[in-house]
């Protein structure tokens, strides 16, 4: 039996623009994925919270502000303490090329920058998790 | 590794606690086996539905329900329903969004789950979740689902209470006289009652109740409706109504009881305490005078037939399932036997448990 691939897409930082991650959550159920949807200025506490609860596979952040090299790491080390480092991070929004080594150092399974085609992530998921009992 | 992980739910691990949920909304079989870890709390928490149209405001609602009830340090559960896209399976679970100031407390647990579809499932794998919030030391757990005619879960045979909101401007008559639905409220809020209209829905809501009432009272001349569901459970409770709240004047002169009708602000959370107020008096009152011990008496047999009727079907899926039927359709198909018969001699061969 196929298992429904659950993602909890979240905003942390303080910017107002949800724009691109409601896209991202869109394209996500269209492709078969059950999608929590957390909405704005989600600190790094709550995202980890409502993914452990909602039993996500899947972590997508979004972001606009700049402070990914903080928050994107604090997500992953939060995952961790609480015994879930199974639980997949990526991110998404405006982050500069040479930031990424770093935050995939940090754990951050993938960066998508602003152009790519939600394709391209749906399928980045469905090969990184693999859910079949 | 599953009986273990029903300990771990009820030493309240919340990883624990997610997984077996979802094990169980699957059908996992490995799951039901951390069932027994959870006899010793059963019955132990509140259950509420909140049920209403789309955007009625029913997750902002328990948003504020929620903190009011963690006020008086009552640790709160959540299963929040949304439907599933028919056309992709994939789901937008928007629910807990209203919900998200409660994330990181630990007196909090709120589980989004998808319809899928499965017609009579996800009342199952809500009852499950509620189980294992129950389970998991929840003093009271919410179930927020849409409600109001296109609803295929039975939250009166989940929830204790059953809460149901309407709100003006939605073509009311035909909101809030859908048929079956006002039976189940044992509890009614307009919500937005910011909004121009509230105090009609409210008088058109109360005019049903009193309606259903006199129905009631009259029994012998309406014998469905008082066979319906949850008719019997509103006995003894027009006492606890609130301030606000007042049963009808033609009501109460008749000697009626009808359920309280409440308006709220959910936004501002104008109305909420005394909703909260009135949702734990009304379960203290039905505690003590024996009616919830038969609503929840009667659910259960309601949801032993379901399930038992859910093995049998199991028993005519997959591949052994299927050719039985063929077998039997075959015979019928070529005037051999009957379709009555044919039935008969499957269900025979159910009881029986002929090997799969
Ligand atoms: N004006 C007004 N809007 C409200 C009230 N309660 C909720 N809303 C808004 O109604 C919309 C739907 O609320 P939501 O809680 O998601 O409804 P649900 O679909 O029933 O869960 C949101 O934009 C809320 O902010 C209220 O009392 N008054
Ligand atoms: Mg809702």
């Amino acid at each position: 039996m196929e298992r429904k691939i659950r993602v909890v897409v979240a905003k942390p930082g303080l910017d107002g623009h949800d724009r691109g991650a409601k896209v991202i959550a869109r394209a996500l159920r269209d492709a078969g994925m059950e999608v929590i949807y957390t909405g704005l200025r989600q600190t790094p506490e709550q995202i980890v919270q409502t993914a452990l609860q909602e039993d996500a596979d899947v972590v997508a952040l979004s972001i606009l502000s700049g402070a990914h090299n903080h928050l994107f790491p604090r997500v992953v080390e939060l995952l961790r303490e609480n015994g879930a480092k199974d639980i997949m991070v990526f991110g998404g929004g405006v982050i500069p090329e040479e930031d990424i080594p770093f935050l995939k150092s940090k754990g951050i399974a993938e960066v998508f920058g602003p152009g790519t085609p939600t394709s391209v992530t749906v399928e980045f998921i469905r090969t990184h998790v693999r859910k079949e009992i | 590794m599953s009986a273990s992980l029903g300990d771990r739910c009820v030493a309240g691990d919340v990883r624990a606690i997610a997984r077996l949920i979802s094990l169980l909304e699957d059908g996992d079989v490995s799951a039901f086996h951390a069932l027994p870890a959870f006899l010793e709390r059963a019955g132990k928490a509140h259950v509420i539905g909140i049920t209403g149209p789309p955007g009625a405001g029913k997750s902002t609602l328990t948003d504020k329900l929620i903190s009011r009830f963690r006020n008086k340090d009552l640790k709160v559960g959540v299963i929040a329903v949304d439907p599933s896209s028919p056309f992709s399976g994939g789901a937008i679970l928007g629910d807990r969004l209203r919900m998200q100031n409660h994330a990181t407390d630990k007196g909090v647990f709120i589980r989004s789950l998808a319809s899928r579809g499965r017609l009579g499932g996800l009342s199952r794998a809500t009852n499950f979740g509620v189980k294992v919030l129950e389970a998991a030391g929840y003093d009271i757990v919410v179930v927020e689902t849409v409600g109001v005619g296109q609803s295929e879960i039975d939250i009166v045979r989940i929830a204790d209470t059953v809460v149901l909101i309407s709100v003006p401007g939605l073509g009311d008559e035909i909101q809030v006289i859908k048929a079956g639905i006002m039976e189940i409220g044992d509890i009614f809020v307009v919500n937005k009652a910011d909004r121009e209209g509230a105090d009609r829905v409210l008088r058109e809501i109360r005019t049903m109740l009193e309606i259903q009432a006199m129905l009631r009272r009259g029994s012998s001349l309406a014998p469905t409706l008082s066979k319906g569901i949850g008719t019997d459970l509103h006995h003894g409770l027009g006492a606890i109504t609130g301030q606000g709240s007042l049963p009808g004047l033609e009501a109460v002169e008749a000697g009626m009881e009808i359920p309280p009708v409440l308006k709220t602000i959910a936004e501002t959370g104008e109305g909420v305490d005394l909703l909260a107020q009135t949702i734990l008096e009304r379960f203290d009152a039905v505690a003590k005078n024996g009616s919830l011990a038969i609503r929840r008496f009667e659910s259960v047999k309601y949801q032993l037939k379901d399930m038992v009727s859910s093995h049998a079907m199991d028993f005519f899926s997959g591949e052994s399932g299927e050719s039985r039927l063929d077998a039997f359709a075959r015979e019928v198909n070529e005037k051999k036997i009957d379709i009555y018969a044919a039935s008969r001699a499957l269900f025979s061969a159910l009881i029986k448990g002929e090997t799969r």
